[in-house]
């Protein structure tokens, strides 16, 4: 991937439609979804269940793809259809982040192994792997227990480390999806407060799929999704009413 | 950072139970192969440790160790005369089952022919050779018998004054050495009525022939002992165990008994040779089939238990695949798993088979060659019992995750 210029965006998905089955059993997820998000830009994806978010997130993630359109991913064309243009395995690793309603931490790593593993997947040496794991904990503030294991971590702790590990190889974009649906409105507003930061700082592009209203003055813009169509234009949303939470 | 390990010791428990059982499993296999071995050690220990060149057996069979064998104990002078013969001894084997100190006691009897052969060639572990004719036997000690014991077999008593250790026949009965004379009294031993009526039924044979009707003193002897009639009843051994002079060509003494036509000859080798053929083949055929199947058997309940540890950690490992990891992480961490069983369950086999095996009634010989064929057999199963937890994980999509 070569470095994008300034003006290149984050992502940028033309048309993209989604049909899962065929004949009587199809069923059309996605139509025409078209987006631009920019780099260091913190989207909100809004919408009821069965709107086509998720849909959208794991196309853009390159997990499912979309049946027709196009993605292009900081400038680089990625999949045409479902056709990939990548090897997506090796983007992922490189240039994507996850985090999911769901921490997913792998429960037999401590906090920093779980953080290192994205790392270390990503050919970095282990020592490396393990000395930035511990500050992007710090970064995140939960350093204190980067030697638990998952399942001594409170939801809260657990999803700052998966915010963590998503940070790890300093993607281009990040999606989450739901990623505060675990927590409690303060838990809650702290991960998305921290997905600002992060994107301000780092200049990742962060796209959230939330059905938390509560928050949405945390991000630039929101688009919102309805039976598998964008229902409006991207609108800009309120500033934050807080400085963002470092812990 | 190593995902098998991380993963094993924080399923220690799991993983430990896992191992102890694939070690047990492995164990058995082991011992299979060890009961073998031991089988054709005990078959061949006697032929090995008993010595001679050749054997001399009754005419068309195949000796002793294959079927029922009688020669005349004068075949051992007829023997001695022939050129490149040094030595000439009766060789005397069968099994016994009597009642001693309340317990079953199976001996293989095997005769010594006194006086040449008083046994010196026996490893003993205890006591001494045979030290007169009569009443005297050396015992292994699987016989459970100790030394001075005296031991009635038949109308004898005979005391033990010679152990050894792990000479068994061919059936695993510890054997028993007695002069050539006390092992065939031990065996044609019958009670008393048994010979009177035998002695009537011998008069009545000796009417019927040419021999009783021309000499009628022939008669009154038939009603005594055996021995007194030597044109009724002969002598008989099982064998006639021959050692040839330095420097003899065993082809030429060979060639020479093949034109008596009352013996067939076997060199040591074939007597072996078929006792390995006959008996033993059978069962190693079966241990080998046995072996086989425990071998398929340990290798799908690894691959059952690799596939649960795989479907266990399924959700983990479309997370692994969604952070792009390559499938060699994926699949090294389930065959490092399997190869870590394997290991460590052929570590146990072993350690757990060097307390176990001993303890067994029957003789078990663990050999390297059989422990380096067993280690590329677990390296086998492992890899092949991973292939089924690495073909499924590969199958496991990333978007597995969000379900």
């Amino acid at each position: 991937m070569t470095a994008p210029s300034s003006d290149t965006p984050a992502v940028e998905a033309i048309g993209l439609t989604k049909i899962y089955g065929s004949g009587n059993t199809e069923v059309v997820a996605m139509i025409d979804v078209s987006a631009r998000i920019e780099r260091g830009e913190v989207v909100a994806l809004l919408g009821p269940s069965g709107a086509g978010k998720s849909t959208f997130l794991t196309a853009i993630g390159l997990i499912n793809p979309p049946t027709t359109g196009r993605i292009a991913i900081g400038g680089e064309p990625v999949m045409d259809g479902s056709r990939a243009l990548v090897d997506v395995r090796a983007f992922r690793r490189r240039h994507l982040g996850f985090v999911f309603q769901k921490a997913n931490l792998i429960p037999f790593l401590n906090a920093a192994e779980n953080v290192a593993i994205a790392m270390e997947i990503n050919d970095v040496a282990s020592r490396t792997a393990r000395s930035r794991a511990l500050e992007l904990l710090e970064y995140l503030g939960v350093a204190d227990r980067a030697g638990n294991l998952p399942e001594a971590l409170s939801g809260g702790q657990q999803q700052r480390v998966a915010v963590a590990r998503a940070l790890a190889n300093q993607p281009s974009l990040i999606l989450a999806d739901e990623p505060t649906a675990a927590l409690d409105s303060h838990r809650g507003r702290q991960v998305m407060e921290l997905f600002r930061k992060v994107a301000h700082e780092q200049g990742s592009a962060v796209i959230v799929v939330t059905h938390d209203h509560r928050a949405l003055d945390v991000f630039d813009r929101t688009y919102e999704m309805e039976d598998g169509r964008l229902k409006s234009a991207p609108s800009k949303a309120q500033p934050p009413s807080a400085e963002p939470a470092s812990s | 950072m190593n995902l098998a390990v991380k993963d094993i010791r924080h399923n220690l428990g799991r993983f430990a139970l896992t191992t102890v059982g694939v070690g047990l499993l492995l164990m058995i296999v082991m011992g299979m192969g060890g009961i073998y071995r031991g089988l054709i050690h005990e078959a061949t220990l006697l032929v090995d440790r008993i010595g001679g060149d050749l054997w001399l057996v009754q005419g068309g069979t195949r000796g002793p160790f294959a079927e029922i064998s009688r020669v005349p104990s004068s075949l051992e002078d007829r023997a001695r005369a022939v050129p490149g013969v040094a030595m000439a001894r009766r060789f005397v084997s069968h099994t016994i089952q009597r009642e001693h100190r309340g317990r079953p006691l199976r001996i293989v009897v095997q005769g010594l022919s006194w006086p040449e052969d008083r046994g010196e060639w026996i490893p003993l572990v205890a006591g001494r050779a045979l030290g007169q004719g009569h009443f005297e036997m050396i015992a292994d000690r699987s016989l459970r018998l100790e030394l001075g014991e005296k031991v009635r077999l038949g109308k004898d008593v005979f005391e033990v004054v010679g152990l050894t250790r792990g000479l068994v026949g061919s059936g695993g009965d510890g054997l028993g050495f007695f002069s050539v004379s006390d092992a065939t009294s031990i065996q044609f031993d019958l009670p008393a009525e048994a010979y009177r009526l035998e002695r009537q039924s011998r008069r009545a044979r000796a009417e019927g022939q040419d021999i009783g009707r021309v000499q009628p003193w022939i008669l009154d002897r038939a009603a005594g002992p055996a021995a007194g009639i030597p044109a009724l009843s002969m002598s008989q051994v099982s064998a006639v165990i021959l050692s040839l002079e330095p420097g003899a060509s065993q082809a030429e003494v060979v060639r020479t008994f093949s034109t008596w036509p009352d013996v067939t000859v076997y060199s040591r080798q074939a007597q072996v040779d078929l006792m390995l053929s006959g008996m033993v083949d059978k069962a190693r055929r079966q241990l080998g089939l046995f072996r086989a199947l425990l071998v398929i058997i340990s290798t799908i309940i690894m691959a059952l238990i690799l596939y649960t540890l795989t479907l266990d950690k399924i959700h983990d490992i479309a997370m692994l695949k969604l952070m792009g990891a390559r499938n060699g992480v994926i699949g090294g961490l389930i065959l490092q798993q399997a190869l870590l069983i394997g290991a460590l369950g052929y570590g146990l086999a072993y350690w757990l088979g060097t307390y176990a095996f001993p303890r067994f009634p029957r003789l078990v010989v663990i050999e390297p060659r059989d422990l380096a064929a067993l280690a590329a057999i677990v390296l086998g199963i492992s890899v092949l019992a991973s292939a089924v937890g690495i073909a499924k994980a590969l199958s496991v999509e990333p978007n597995k995750v969000l379900s």
